[in-house]
């Protein structure tokens, strides 16, 4: 095996249950379940035996319709929400050897500040509102253990500018910013400490298609440039096509399909990924 | 000695539960152990954490000396001296040397502490990380996890908005390397006082029920950044306008009459000693 072959992030029969199980959904018989409810005892099982590798320098997409469990996969991955069992390694923490998801409160800490960076779809949860924006920034750089004021501040200048903020407007609060600046503050401050593995769930929902255009070609250009890899949560086509190499397709909490992005797109197997590339083309 | 009520005014098993939260606080440096704050004959805010301190710690021997904003007669360390002499007929004092208790709002005094005393400091917003994140809940995590970005950012913003850091009080010092702590609204001139103190100094939060300390020769690190580093109150050529003291904490007054400007000792009682010193010298 060359090096290029170890997967950077590797998640192995992740599975996230809201609720406690009973006897009539434990055996998880698809046909006991509405969806993927238990009408009996109301457990949501929101992700089911997911597992995927994420290769150095790659961009993973996760295409699936609201609700399949594409936002919780998320959460999990970034430990904002506690998985109900299963592993995940990334190569450069430990050799890859420790189950992140069983690691002290403290080191999944140190890991999504050291090595990880997360966008999420609601700007408010991903920043300080009332903070000013180069704040913002800085708290990324501080938690990464940064004590130095003029390097922080040049380093969320220069990211600011990279995602189209003005300069002038650096120590304004993002509260006082559109959607789309909000969106694009976030950008910065996930890459902000360049991060290894970059999450970004639906980045683009709600921006103006230019904006769009800009945002998608920063995250291109930053990832061919720091060789980041991407996990790429959206339900836009399109925008998995244009930045996934991969793509998985998730459905009622499980992976249903997953390949090569066109391969995908142009051949879909599942008659979900069918209807979901027809419904758009 | 009003014998209407128990010793020190709590009854004992009150004292004995805030002695236990004492111990503890004192166990693990700067952590904020909750406890049951208990109905004063003051308002809380008013002092009431330092004030059940002080009850539960006095003894028969012990000589206790009330400090508000450094001076000893203002009405509010008048009447907490009144209510624990008139409930534990107590020696009260003024000398700093002299005490065994002080209890203090928002200074610690000039004159260096020893082993044998114990600070008492008043506290009203005892979560150093509270503007930063609104939820105790939240909180309690970020010191378990010692994820203190959050105390950072804050100065990084004052930077940002005024060019430098403004904390007037209560600048958050490093306990010890492991706690993140509102010092009480000391001034930051105060804060090295902190560090590797031989005295015990005890933090009390009544309004927000929250005991702290700081045990002698602990570590207090004032946070702050390698281009931007901590510094206290500057007097530097100015000089106490009754005693003559440089070095100390100075209130600057303005005689309203003549628009002069002049400083003065913040601590009353230092000023006092000063004065009586040079006086005796003055004598002899």
């Amino acid at each position: 095996m060359t090096e290029f072959e170890v997967p950077v992030l590797s998640i192995k029969n992740l599975n996230k249950q809201f609720g406690p199980g009973c006897d009539h959904c434990t055996n998880l018989e698809p046909l006991t379940l509405i969806k993927n409810y238990c009408s009996v005892c109301g457990t949501v099982y929101a992700c089911r035996d997911v597992s995927f590798d994420v290769y150095p320098g790659e961009v993973l997409g996760i295409v699936g319709e609201s609700g399949s469990g594409k936002s919780t996969l998320m959460q999990c991955l970034y430990f904002d929400q506690e998985t109900t069992s299963g592993e995940a390694y990334i190569s450069s923490y430990q050799n890859g050897m420790k189950n992140l998801f069983e690691e002290s409160s403290q080191q999944k800490r140190y890991i999504r500040n050291h090595l990880m960076g997360k966008v999420y779809q609601n700007p408010l949860l991903g920043l300080k509102i009332d903070f000013s924006s180069i704040g913002n920034i800085a708290e990324k750089l501080i938690a990464a253990g940064s004590r130095n004021v003029e390097r922080m501040e040049d380093r969320g200048s220069q990211l600011l500018s990279k995602v189209n903020i003005p300069v002038h407007r650096r120590k304004e609060a993002p509260k006082n910013f559109s959607g789309g600046m909000q969106q694009r503050v976030q950008i910065a401050k996930a890459l902000s400490n360049q991060p290894q593995i970059l999450l970004l769930d639906e980045v683009t929902t709600g921006l103006d298609l230019s904006v769009q255009a800009s945002v998608l070609d920063l995250i291109k250009s930053l990832q061919r440039e720091m060789n980041i890899s991407i996990v790429l949560v959206s339900h836009d086509l399109g925008v998995i096509r244009m930045l996934a190499d991969r793509t998985l397709v998730m459905l009622e909490g499980q992976v249903i399909e997953q390949g090569l992005t066109d391969q995908i797109l142009e051949d879909p197997q599942a008659p979900f990924t069918q209807s979901l590339v027809h419904s758009l083309l | 000695m009003n014998n209407a009520y128990n010793f020190a005014f709590f009854d004992e098993g009150s004292k004995r539960e805030i002695r236990r939260a004492t111990l503890k606080a004192i166990a693990i440096p700067g952590y904020q152990v909750p406890f049951a704050s208990r109905e004063m004959p003051i308002g809380r805010g008013w002092g009431t954490g330092g004030l059940q301190l002080t009850l539960s710690l006095i003894g028969k021997e012990d000589v206790l000396k009330v400090i508000d904003q450094g001076s000893d007669e203002s009405v509010n360390a008048v009447s907490i001296k009144k209510l624990v002499k008139d409930t534990t007929g107590v020696q009260i004092t003024d000398h700093t040397s002299q005490a065994t208790i002080i209890q203090s709002r928002h200074r610690i005094p000039e004159v260096p502490l020893r082993t044998d005393q114990i600070l008492v400091l008043q506290v009203p917003l005892p979560e150093p990380l509270r503007y930063f994140e609104p939820s105790e809940h939240e909180t309690k995590k970020l010191h378990a996890e010692k994820e203190y970005s959050g105390a950072w950012l804050m100065l990084f913003e004052q930077i940002m908005k005024y060019g430098s850091m403004t904390t007037g009080a209560d600048h958050p010092v490093m306990v010890h390397g492991r706690y993140v702590m509102a010092p009480s609204p000391i001034p930051r001139f105060d804060n090295p006082k902190m560090d590797e103190n031989e005295a015990l100094i005890l933090l009390g939060a009544g309004r927000e029920k929250k005991i702290y300390a700081v045990p002698p020769y602990t570590r207090i690190v004032s946070l702050d950044f390698e281009d931007y580093p901590f510094e206290g109150e500057s007097f530097h050529g100015k000089c106490c306008r009754l005693c003559g003291s440089e070095g100390v904490f100075l209130d600057e007054l303005i005689d309203e009459a003549t628009g002069e400007t002049f400083y003065q000792c913040n601590d009353t009682s230092y000023c006092c000693e000063i004065l009586n010193e040079a006086e005796k010298a003055g004598v002899n």
